[in-house]
């Protein structure tokens, strides 16, 4: 299906500082039984909302569209639940110092941006953040970069399709669908 | 030009690939279950498309699905098999569903029935995948997105991932099984050591692993970040695979043990990164943190964040705080409440026998809760033909119906808050097992060693622990 077309995203941040974070933190899999995909921000983090310091319910967090976090994010299970979730919470993306590889293209077929920035920028953003938790971040994914606090810009690189079918809302099965006749000759070889 | 394992399937697979964008390439074998599908094909439904071939798809029902009988109470997890069935039924896919005698964890059946040959590409809604991998298949999970696109089309788009050789040399000790091997990789890698790579495991100590035993391995390529993970496949390969409900029979068996010999990285093939474990020097390992990487043989301290690089120093402190484990502190001896022996990784007919051996004629410690779950009703038929199933039952474990049970946490088979268990699955990450709970993850072994004195144990120290 076609998803709203990602334009350059201006939004305040949230900061969870934790590397590793796997999916089953993301979204815990007593949450997995429904058959939809919506409603699932309510249960983003679930077992992490109750500590009282949980960065993503501070007041200062509302509205965030953007988390910032650590290495390795999503981790673990294949669970397209975990993207689910985050969109639905509210997020459009996430700035981490890497990602777990099926989670990185979960995120991006669901309009969900994956930044992945060197550890320096990363702390670099943290630490404004903290200062300024109203402080707004630019994310252009046209030009493949994060606006910095200090002025200026710091660069990342994402794989050439997924920034276009995040650009244009364009679907992958559409994609791949466009070789109907080819996947049949493959087929019948 | 020489070629990795990988790069023979892959260039295999390939339909179609423009400049610039990712491959189109054919999947072999779609495997399904009941958590990752519903979505996809309700998009299906939305954009009027059917599935394409579902003579590829296979179906089973694990995740959700009580290990202790029907009927099933659970509402949520009732209509989600229900809807399982109701698309299998509408698109002609063969289901393995509650009734069926060959139910059971998708990767183990898949393997079990003889669906998984080597030079398949195969996917699944489910990181665990990467199991099927032993038989030298490219194998990997994907997500819900992915399904959909496998369904409509049989096809995925795809980056070519990079190589990883894993080489193991020498032979393991006595007393020390695939999953302690696994488990040193991971503590080795770390839980993103290999992501962007295929692994390739290769040496003398994955050839001389049983088919189990090499599932057991690729399994938890995942839990070092891994694409997937994959094993040439050889005779030991084609012995297993010989006579499998779904493998080739007759004239077709002969010219795909033809084919299936040529599936091996050629000599001077280059990998991308090679890690070499010398696997004399592996002992039976544990967990003691909260992820995979997290391992320690079952006889050492817990580390010390102090001692851990400045990168690892916070995971660490939080991982112990999580724990409720002090640095410096010893495994051995440490209580615990429930023993879990199941999973994708550990449930075949292999570990119940070696757990059994641990546990047979003797006792489950007063207070712990144990849990024996076959990966699949083969497996639980082949089991209790041996009684085993007694084995268990006289020491006081459950035998279940076959599932995921307690790896995962959604049907009913939990760890309560604080306790900790000693798990054969794959993954401790917190709340994993059960909302606040914590796992050690290890052998069949040294959790049926735990079973028998309520503590974390070293299997080989107890009389028929490493026989
Ligand atoms: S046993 Fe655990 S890891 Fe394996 S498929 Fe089931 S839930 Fe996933």
């Amino acid at each position: 299906m076609k998803k709203p077309p990602f334009t350059t995203l201006v939004s305040r941040a949230v900061v969870l500082p934790a590397d590793d974070v796997d999916t089953d933190q993301i979204i815990p899999a007593r949450f997995l039984k429904g058959t939809q995909k919506t409603g699932l921000g309510q249960v983003l983090f679930a077992d992490w909302r109750s500590r009282p310091d949980f960065p993503l319910l501070q007041p200062s967090a509302a509205g965030a569209k953007i988390l910032v976090t650590g290495n390795n994010f999503g981790c673990g299970s294949s669970r397209e639940h975990a993207p689910w979730a985050l969109v639905d919470f509210g997020f459009r993306a996430v700035i981490a110092r890497s990602f777990a590889d099926i989670f990185k293209g979960n995120a991006t077929k669901n309009g969900l941006l994956p930044v992945a920035l060197p550890e320096a920028a990363c702390v670099r953003l943290e630490l404004a953040i903290k200062a300024n938790p109203a402080l707004e971040l630019t994310v252009d994914l046209d030009k493949e970069r994060v606006s910095l606090p200090e002025g200026g810009w710091i660069s990342f690189s994402i794989d050439p399709f997924a920034k276009h079918c995040l650009a244009s809302g364009l679907d992958e099965l559409g994609y791949i669908l466009g070789f109907a006749d080819r996947i049949k000759a493959y087929e019948q070889r | 030009m020489p070629r990795t394992l990988f790069d023979k399937i892959w260039d295999a697979h390939v339909v179609a690939e423009e400049a610039g964008r990712p491959a189109v390439l054919y999947i072999d074998l779609h495997l399904v279950h009941e958590v990752t599908s519903p979505q996809a094909f309700a998009g299906l439904a939305e954009r009027g498309l059917e599935v394409h071939r579902p003579d590829r798809t296979v179906a089973t029902m694990d995740h959700s699905i009580p290990t202790n009988g029907l009927p099933i109470a659970d509402d949520a997890a009732r209509t989600q098999l229900r809807t399982l069935a109701e698309n299998c039924a509408k698109h002609g896919i063969t289901l393995y569903d509650a009734e069926s005698t060959n139910r059971g964890i998708v990767h183990v059946i898949g393997p079990e029935l003889g669906y998984t040959q080597p030079g398949m590409t195969v996917v699944c809604g489910d990181s665990h995948t990467s199991t099927h991998g032993a038989f030298g298949a490219l194998a990997f999970g994907i997500g819900t997105s992915e399904v959909e696109h496998v369904l409509a089309s049989q096809c995925l788009l795809q980056r070519k991932p990079k190589t990883l050789e894993v080489r193991f040399e020498g032979a393991l000790r006595e007393g020390v099984s695939a999953k302690d091997l696994v488990l040193a990789m991971c503590a080795e890698l770390g839980v993103g050591g290999a992501t962007g790579h295929v692994i390739e495991y290769t040496g003398p100590a994955i050839r001389a692993l049983d088919m189990e035993g090499r599932m057991t391995v690729c399994n938890m390529s995942i839990e070092a970040g891994a694409r997937a993970g994959m094993i040439a496949p050889d005779e030991t390969t084609f012995a297993y695979l010989r006579g499998r409900p779904h493998a080739p029979k007759g004239a077709a068996w002969n010219a795909a043990i033809e084919r299936w010999r040529d599936l091996r990285t050629d000599e001077g093939a280059q990998f991308d990164r090679t890690v070499i474990i010398d696997a004399t020097r592996i002992a039976p390992m544990i967990t003691f943190g909260t992820n995979p990487g997290m391992g320690i043989p079952v006889t050492a301290r817990v580390p010390s964040p102090d001692d851990a690089g400045p990168g690892e120093r916070a995971a660490l402190a939080k991982a112990l705080l999580y724990m409720g484990l002090t640095a410096g502190e010893p495994l051995l001896g440490k209580k615990v409440d429930v023993v879990f022996i199941g999973s994708c990784t550990n449930a075949r007919i292999s570990d119940m026998r070696a757990a059994a051996a641990v546990m047979r004629g003797k006792k489950v410690a007063p207070g712990v809760r144990v849990l024996v779950v076959p990966g699949s009703q083969d497996v639980k038929r082949a089991a209790e033909a041996e009684g085993l199933h007694e084995v268990f039952r006289d020491a006081g474990a459950e035998w279940r119906e076959p599932g995921c049970s307690m790896c995962i946490a959604m049907n009913g088979d939990m760890i309560e808050p604080g306790q900790y268990a000693v798990s054969t699955s794959n993954r401790n990450f917190e709340g994993r097992q059960g909302k606040g709970g914590r796992t050690f993850l290890a052998s069949p072994e040294t959790a049926a060693a735990a079973a028998i004195t309520g503590k974390v144990t070293d299997a080989r120290t107890l009389v028929g622990g490493a026989s």
